[in-house]
């Protein structure tokens, strides 16, 4: 403590020497005051509709979280008006290839209803996850680190206006950078997140924390006592 | 159903399965004395058994002798079959997601099973600590749309079950969320 106490004693003398150090310390404190009005500006409107007049087609993206959680999804997007969520881009884990090929079905079944191909209106990526099952700690510190890497280029490349997902883990990161993109006016997107219909009396860790961070937008149960225990959340009755 | 007219009884099949878990406290509950009783006291004939990974092997029997006619293998690409042909599905509780879809086109799950009307009992796999598996099955049983067990209570379930006073299971409904997606971004409701 002692120590370190010194030292940033040295560095403050270093700096008021050269003559330009309250004004280094006032500028760093200005710009973490803005930083945070800014954080709290964005977790204020987050969670707010947007707009009272209909928008045009908004680039969508749909995380698919594999088994159930995939069947779930695909059941919403089915009653969705894919003209308004329009390009649809889909991410789903690496080692997941059940999911996006059930979401190709989905698309294929769109353009032969409509009867004409339709231009190329959705796009299907796989990211890595941070963590396989099983994988030890100590691996685990770099691949989260390729993971995050790997999100957030994913995200720079699409930078959705809207966000569907519904856990497990792999929609965290990416929502997150969403948030940030928020913060620093890159993007302003709208986070939809829907819960299990397995989660009856408490959260995913997803879930939770997309909850209690206010990243989603907007957030979904599909029974009523989780509704009770998470007055933000809206109750939808069950998807499956 | 029950006895035909001359007296031969009708194929009542008791489907068994747990998925891709392994749960041989299931299977080696369903292949008790006790549990194979109560079933033919309920009237069914056959006994299939969809073991999984378990390393628990139940005896296999013809049922000639007016007992249980038990078959078992460990997978199938048929599960859906199955439960279209089962008169009773005694499954397992784990909502499946990292292997959903291995069966094929369907899930195997609870809800493919209550899609298709057919009587339920979900058994909790209590080696599986921490785990959210049976708050599902029991809100389901709550609202009366299947039966939940475990392993050891599962004669009694048998015993006790009145499949008439089950609900049917409403299909799923995603219009709600749909909706209220819509209204937040602004686009009109049609």
């Amino acid at each position: 403590m002692g120590l370190k106490f010194e030292i940033v004693k040295i560095l403050l003398y270093s700096e008021m020497e050269k003559g330009n150090g309250e004004v280094s310390i006032t500028f760093a404190i200005v710009s973490l005051t803005l930083m945070l009005f800014r954080v709290l500006y964005v977790i204020y409107w987050s969670g707010k509709p947007l707009r009272t007049e209909a928008p045009g087609a908004l680039s969508t993206l749909i995380i698919l979280g594999s088994g159930g959680h995939t069947a779930e999804m695909i059941n919403l997007l089915l009653v969705l008006q894919k003209e308004r969520f329009s390009p649809r881009f889909y991410i789903a884990a690496a080692t997941d290839n059940m999911s996006l090929q059930k979401a190709r079905t989905l698309e294929n079944n769109l353009v032969d209803e409509n009867g004409v191909k339709e231009v190329q209106t959705a796009r299907f990526m796989q990211i890595y996850r941070s963590r396989e099952v099983g994988q030890s700690y100590f691996t685990s510190v770099w691949t989260t680190l390729v993971a995050m890497a790997h999100a957030l280029w994913l995200m720079t490349k699409i930078r959705p206006q809207v966000i569907l997902c519904n856990g497990p883990g792999t929609c965290v990161p990416l929502c997150a950078i969403a948030f940030f993109f928020k913060v620093v006016g890159v993007r302003w997107s709208s986070v939809f997140y829907v819960e299990s219909i397995a989660r009856v009396r408490r959260l995913s860790l997803s879930g939770l924390l997309l909850y209690k961070l206010r990243i989603a937008d907007q957030f979904f149960v599909q029974w009523p006592q989780l509704q009770r225990q998470y007055p933000r959340a809206h109750y939808v009755g069950c998807l499956m | 159903m029950g006895d035909t007219e001359d007296g031969i009884k009708l194929k009542k099949t008791v489907f068994v399965t747990v998925g891709t878990t392994c749960f041989d406290a299931l299977v080696r509950a369903v292949d008790t004395r006790e549990v194979k009783d109560e079933l033919l006291k309920r009237g069914y004939t056959h006994l299939i058994i969809q073991m999984g990974r378990g390393s628990y092997t139940p005896t296999k029997s013809g049922g000639d002798d007016g007992s249980l006619a038990v078959d078992f293998f460990t997978f199938s690409s048929s599960i859906a079959d199955h439960l279209r042909s089962a008169s009773l599905v005694i499954s397992h509780a784990v909502y499946d997601y990292i292997h959903f879809w291995d069966h094929g086109a369907g899930s195997g799950s609870i809800f493919e099973t209550l899609r298709l009307g057919k009587p339920l009992i979900v058994v909790v796999n209590e080696d599986l600590m921490d785990n959210h598996q049976s708050e599902l099955a029991e809100e389901l049983a709550e609202r009366k749309h299947l039966y939940c067990a475990r392993p050891q209570t599962l004669n009694q379930t048998i015993a006790a079950m009145n499949l008439e006073s089950l609900l049917p299971y409403p299909p799923g409904n995603a219009i709600p969320v749909a909706k209220l997606i819509n209204r937040f971004l602004g686009f009109p409701d049609d």
